[in-house]
């Protein structure tokens, strides 16, 4: 187990001189084809874009702090959620995870030199950033910025309710960032599928990279819908095609269909990496195998299934929707979703857990996705949705889950960045970060399902102060200024970790999986030697040869049985028992 | 190589089933179409991929038992560094902002992307394998 196997690999005389003339500074930033460099410029891209989103949320709870505010202009105030929204959903969270996070660390995860495609994954992060762009060039024409919500409902995307050059170059943005996503896609299934090391099965692969996987797929099928139904959308304003207005025989609830049939899915393809992060992080940090691994394996393809059959739970006060259908299916997600929890809370019992920032961030992330979660089963309810819908209740439950990813982002951001960079962030500044990011997650959001029970509509720019809404309100504000304090403690870290580096070594978390056993960053081409592939963990089987092997056995009674060294162990209940012994 | 079908087949299966009850219950024209899509978007790789399992010679990444010997050789053929994705990127932006801007950012975009697309064949014919 100790011994290294040479990787036998081929470099030609063409590949070598390539490489040692390849550029430098800001001509490799531009013509690198290495997924690594396309990974942390889609992730520093990214998260400029949340910094930016954040700065407008800001803006809106300013706002809304106080009762018939003048602070924004309504016009403002509705470019504002708009852009908040866009820019969050469609250049945070989704490219962080599948072009940053997922770029730079799924082949290092199954042992690739690269993606199976690294010119087309290059063209995925130009477009993206050219989208990116064109999204944000809206705020500098006369019309300003798309003022139509996030999610551009028929009719009042048409050019005469929001006439102008900003909601255009919204719709152009994404048809980009669309194509952006769709090329990512298919880069990360056919590398998954084609490029994995030699005995590295799909059943050995990390939770995050059958994650990845399996959001490749949701990407191929969600984002060519949104795709066609933007240039459809551009046609409806510019060539009169009366596709979602009723004029000329159209539908516009048909874009609510084709939106969602998107929507409901991209929340997935945002959710999956992170629980796919939070899976591999939380075992790392109790030093255990992940329990239950097979079975986290059908719940995220089973999550993945029902969420493209649920797309209508968000249309269903339009009144042309098939409740019982859309509502059973939302339902049924919270069976799988439910045993992650129950694997990730497994895999953490009798573990030795170490309360590291990664780890503060998943317990956190598990907090916070249980609360969106759970409000997410009763807003399934048809009769539920009907009296809270357009309320800020649905706007806290998606913020409870989109926060929760942003927990699992940062969760990964901490335990990855010293792969990406060589250098450790600051425990303690890390630490302060999760805790006010945590508080003010929940003093921002929860008020605010109270505020939607009371009755408060989204996306108004002004309530009155006999409205009752104001200290909710308040206290939201408060909340986000938290949230606003804890993001600029992580970029204090950053410049902390930059101007004073700490090294970090190869495996500074004596982490199992794949990528640690490269150095950090890691070397063109990601690996000099790879360790023998024997099992899910190969880097723990090369650093600990003399660790115990729990082999499985057949599931007995309930699956339930205890190991000599006090351990219980659940894993793959049912599902495994097959003579592979993992350790 | 079958698992990597199976998965893609799953999908098929399921959105075949999906699909039928929805259009069975709903005869709802927009979402039918699009879980009927996404039937054939999962078996037509997937049934591809089954066929091909078949016929190709069994890959160490398949085989638990592999050493990293069984997969000695080339992986494949990487392109070092390329000017041409930035330069395909830039023209489509500059054809996306003529939907908005007007004709004059057009001809730009179409110099730059098939500028690119000439480029990017002939680089294709050097590089190493990795």
């Amino acid at each position: 187990m100790t011994v290294l196997a040479d990787r036998p690999e081929v470099f030609d005389d063409d590949a070598a001189h390539e490489h040692v003339h390849a550029p430098s500074g800001f001509l490799k930033w531009v013509t690198s084809t290495d997924h690594k460099v396309i990974g942390k410029n889609y992730t520093v891209t990214a998260v400029i874009f949340f910094l930016l989103a954040g700065a407008m949320a800001m803006l809106i709870r300013a706002q809304l702090a106080n009762p018939d505010s003048t602070f924004l202009s309504q016009h403002t105030y509705n470019e504002m959620f708009t852009m908040h929204g866009s820019l969050m959903i469609y250049l945070f969270v989704g490219p962080v995870a599948f072009g940053g996070l997922a770029n730079y660390i799924v082949p290092l995860q199954i042992g690739a030199p690269d993606m199976a495609f690294p010119r087309l994954n290059a063209l995925s992060y130009w477009l993206y950033l050219g989208g990116g762009t064109l999204m944000m060039m809206g705020f500098f024409t006369t019309g300003s910025a798309a003022d139509f919500g996030w999610v551009a409902y028929a009719p009042l995307s048409n050019s005469i309710n929001t006439p102008g050059a900003g909601p255009d170059l919204w719709i152009v943005a994404l048809v980009l960032t669309g194509f952006s996503a769709i090329f990512t896609g298919v880069n990360l299934v056919s590398t998954i599928y084609y490029l994995r090391a030699p005995g590295m099965t799909m059943f050995r692969m990390p939770i995050f990279t059958w994650n990845m996987l399996v959001t490749g797929i949701l990407i191929l099928i969600a984002f060519p819908v949104f795709t066609s139904a933007l240039v459809l959308l551009w046609c409806d304003r510019h060539l009169g095609a009366h596709i979602f207005e009723v004029q000329g025989g159209g539908m516009p609830v048909l874009w609510q269909d084709l939106f969602w049939f998107f929507g409901h899915p991209e929340v997935y393809i945002l959710a999956l990496p992170f629980f796919g992060i939070v899976t591999d992080v939380i075992a790392v940090f109790s030093r255990k195998p992940i329990f239950g691994y097979r079975g986290m394996v059908f719940a995220t393809i089973s999550i993945a299934a029902l969420s493209t059959s649920v797309w209508a739970h968000h249309m269903f006060t339009t009144g042309v929707v098939l409740l019982p259908f859309f509502s059973l299916m939302s339902y049924l997600i919270a069976v799988p979703t439910g045993i992650k929890f129950f694997n990730w809370i497994g895999t953490m019992w009798r573990g030795s857990v170490k309360f590291d920032t990664p780890m503060l961030f998943c317990i956190g992330f598990l907090g916070t996705f249980l609360v969106g979660g759970v409000t997410g089963i009763l807003l399934a309810s048809p009769p539920i949705d009907f009296a809270t819908h357009d309320t800020y209740f649905v706007v806290a439950h998606f913020h409870s889950v989109v926060m929760a990813l942003v927990m699992g982002a940062f969760a990964g951001f901490f335990y990855w960045y010293p792969k990406m960079t060589g250098r450790m962030l600051r425990e303690s500044l890390g630490k302060a970060t999760f805790w006010l990011m945590f508080i003010g997650t929940n003093v921002t959001f929860d008020p605010q399902y109270l505020l939607g029970l009371k009755g408060m509509p989204r996306r108004i720019a002004e309530y009155a102060a006999s409205d009752g809404y104001t200290l909710l309100n308040r206290i939201s504000s408060v909340g986000a200024a938290i949230i606003f304090v804890s993001v600029a403690l992580f970029v204090v870290n950053l410049i902390v970790s930059w101007w004073v580096p700490v090294p970090a070594g190869d495996n500074p978390w004596d982490a199992a999986t794949l990528e640690w056993a490269t150095s950090s960053p890691p070397p063109h081409h990601n690996f000099l030697k790879l360790p023998p592939i024997r099992s899910r963990r190969p880097v723990w089987d090369k650093n600990h040869p003399n660790d115990r092997i729990i082999e499985h056995a057949k599931p007995k009674l309930g699956g339930m049985f205890a190991t000599p060294g006090g351990a219980v162990l659940l894993e793959d209940v049912g599902l495994d028992g097959g003579p592979e012994a993992e350790r | 190589m079958k698992l990597e079908a199976y998965v893609l087949l799953f999908v098929g299966v399921f959105f075949g089933c999906v699909g039928l009850a929805y259009w069975l219950l709903s005869s709802e024209d927009a979402g039918s179409i699009m879980l009927l899509g996404t039937f054939l978007l999962g078996c037509v790789p997937g049934g591809y991929y089954l066929w091909w399992s078949r016929r190709m010679k069994p890959r160490p990444e398949d085989n638990p038992d592999a050493s990293l010997e069984d997969g000695a050789g080339a992986v494949g053929a990487f392109p070092g560094s390329s000017i041409w994705p930035f330069v395909l990127g830039g023209g489509a932006t500059f054809v996306a902002a003529a939907l908005v801007f007007g004709a004059w950012t057009l001809g730009v975009g179409l110099f730059l992307a098939v500028a690119a697309l000439v480029g990017v064949i002939y680089e294709s014919r050097r590089g190493g394998l990795v």
